[in-house]
């Protein structure tokens, strides 16, 4: 009786003090914390679509989008590349989930802006989140010369609005995707049979091949009876490839306008035609204003 | 045999495992520990910072367990943390970087007097997947019955697999300095 006694006293003690020496950070509770999940596409934009992204804040993101003619334009264009339509922009994160953009298109000499706000952002943890949303809004005024100037023309005329929801997922650390139910608004359009507001939505994707390339597809549906029977959905296929500071994104789309309104509701190029333009974005992003860090 | 037998055998392991329980409480803590590394290039000088590290010291045995979380770490450039996550550090496979050392010369510390001791601290440091040893000079500052402890001691980048892309490798320095301080209180007191 007396040796089980000490035999279990000195198990216990023994006991007691291999636990202390094993793992002293278990001592400590854990406290949970929320974890955001981040770059679930490379940059802000999947090719033409918005991203669920946002430039961070304090960053300016300097893009600039360029998509020759349309391979359809045979030898005598070489494929394409003896046209171009380009837009600059820029992006500026006043804070990490609120964008606002300019821009300039050469297509229809358009200016557009935007304002995007990301309002549920993907998280795990003790706040857990399944999907990230942001709401954007753009618009547009074209500022081509009027087409019959002897007739009365109204600036409004010029105008065009989005409105878009983004809403997605980054499944797991390659793949992300997204749907945005999207309203394109167009104070003028070009017959009675259009209509003013235009619905779709669009689909988007990214899947990472490496840690720094991707490869990236978008497509937009627009509900029938909308748009006349010339415009096509936008389809696009490419190519994220990350070097520090620049994102390059190769890719094919039947769209040459690269802002919503445009490559939404004008698109009158299509795929099975070889209407398809090869082109590329580069974004370089430029730190404004550093994040204060506490600092040992 | 008699009737107070029993408890009196009762009695003697929890008065063991009581006193072994003191003897080994010395221990200090903090969850505010801070970890900043520094990359310097002639190109681009990068550092990073987690103020929220977790630190268990074992004054009985010398033993030193530090925690951080990768995620933790915040650069005053948000694309270099998202790059530092997302390609270097891989943090959403590699959450943390746990450091478990030994203090050698421990037994010169008296958390009763304020002094200054230097000491060596070598131990194991675990982040991306791999270990590595690592051997450094520390100073334990012990003030008002708190111990500061202050390191500084290099990494090589290599050492933990982290891939370098030959396009920025001017850019990001082959051996990180790393600087740690934390201000530990002794636990449950």
């Amino acid at each position: 009786m007396r040796t089980y006694f000490l035999l279990i006293t000195a198990f216990v003690c023994l006991a007691s003090l291999k636990a202390q020496q094993d793992d002293l950070l278990s001592l400590l509770e854990e406290e949970e914390t929320t974890e955001y999940i981040n770059a679930s596409f490379k940059t802000n934009r999947v090719i033409n679509f918005h991203s669920l992204e946002n430039t961070a804040g304090g960053v300016l993101d300097f893009k600039i989008g360029h998509r020759f003619g349309t391979l359809n334009g045979g030898f005598y264009e070489l494929f394409g590349l003896d046209n171009a339509t380009i837009r600059l922009g820029l992006d500026y994160g006043i804070s990490d989930v609120f964008t606002v953009g300019l821009g300039r298109s050469s297509y229809q000499k358009t200016y557009d802006g935007y304002v995007k706000y990301k309002w549920l952002r993907q998280s795990t943890g003790k706040r857990n989140m399944p999907i990230s949303a942001a709401l954007l809004l753009t618009s547009a005024v074209q500022t081509l010369a009027w087409a019959n100037p002897e007739r009365d023309n109204f600036f409004s005329s010029r105008l065009y609005y989005t409105t878009q929801l983004i809403i997605g997922r980054k499944f797991n650390e390659s793949f992300s995707l997204q749907l945005s139910p999207t309203m394109v608004h167009r104070n003028l359009v070009r017959t009675n049979t259009e209509k003013n507001d235009v619905y779709g939505v669009g689909a988007a994707g990214r899947f990472k091949l490496t840690k720094r390339i991707s490869v990236n597809a978008e497509y937009m549906y627009l509900l029938p009876g909308q748009v006349a029977s010339d415009i096509k959905p936008s389809l696009s296929l490419g190519f994220d490839i990350e070097t520090g500071g620049h994102v390059f994104q190769l890719h094919f789309t039947n769209s040459t306008s690269m802002i919503e309104k445009g490559f939404i509701a004008e698109n009158t190029n299509s795929w099975a035609d070889g209407g398809i333009h090869f082109g590329f974005n580069v974004s370089r992003v430029f730190t404004i204003v550093r994040k204060k860090v506490p600092v040992i | 045999m008699n009737k107070y037998l029993f408890p009196r055998l009762f009695f003697l392991p929890l008065a063991c495992i009581v006193f072994v329980n003191v003897a080994c409480s010395q221990k200090y803590f903090t969850k505010n520990a801070q970890i900043g590394f520094f990359s310097d290039t002639p190109i681009e000088k990068i550092e990073a910072h987690n103020t929220t590290s977790n630190c268990v010291f074992d004054l009985a045995t010398g033993r030193i367990e530090f925690s951080a979380l990768i995620k933790g770490f915040q650069f005053e450039r948000a694309l270099m943390q998202e790059h530092f996550n997302e390609n270097y550090l891989e943090s959403d496979q590699f959450p943390k970087a746990i450091f478990k050392g030994q203090i050698d010369n421990y037994r010169k510390i008296d958390p009763a007097k304020n002094t200054k001791h230097i000491v060596r601290v070598s131990g194991e440091l675990n982040m991306h997947g791999v270990s590595r040893s690592i051997t450094a000079q520390a100073v334990i500052d012990v003030k008002d019955g708190n111990l500061k402890a202050t390191s500084e001691f290099q990494i090589a980048v290599a050492d933990f697999q982290v891939e370098i892309p030959s396009l920025v490798k001017d850019q990001i320095a082959k051996n990180v300095k790393v600087k740690v301080e934390a201000t530990l209180k002794p636990l449950g007191k």
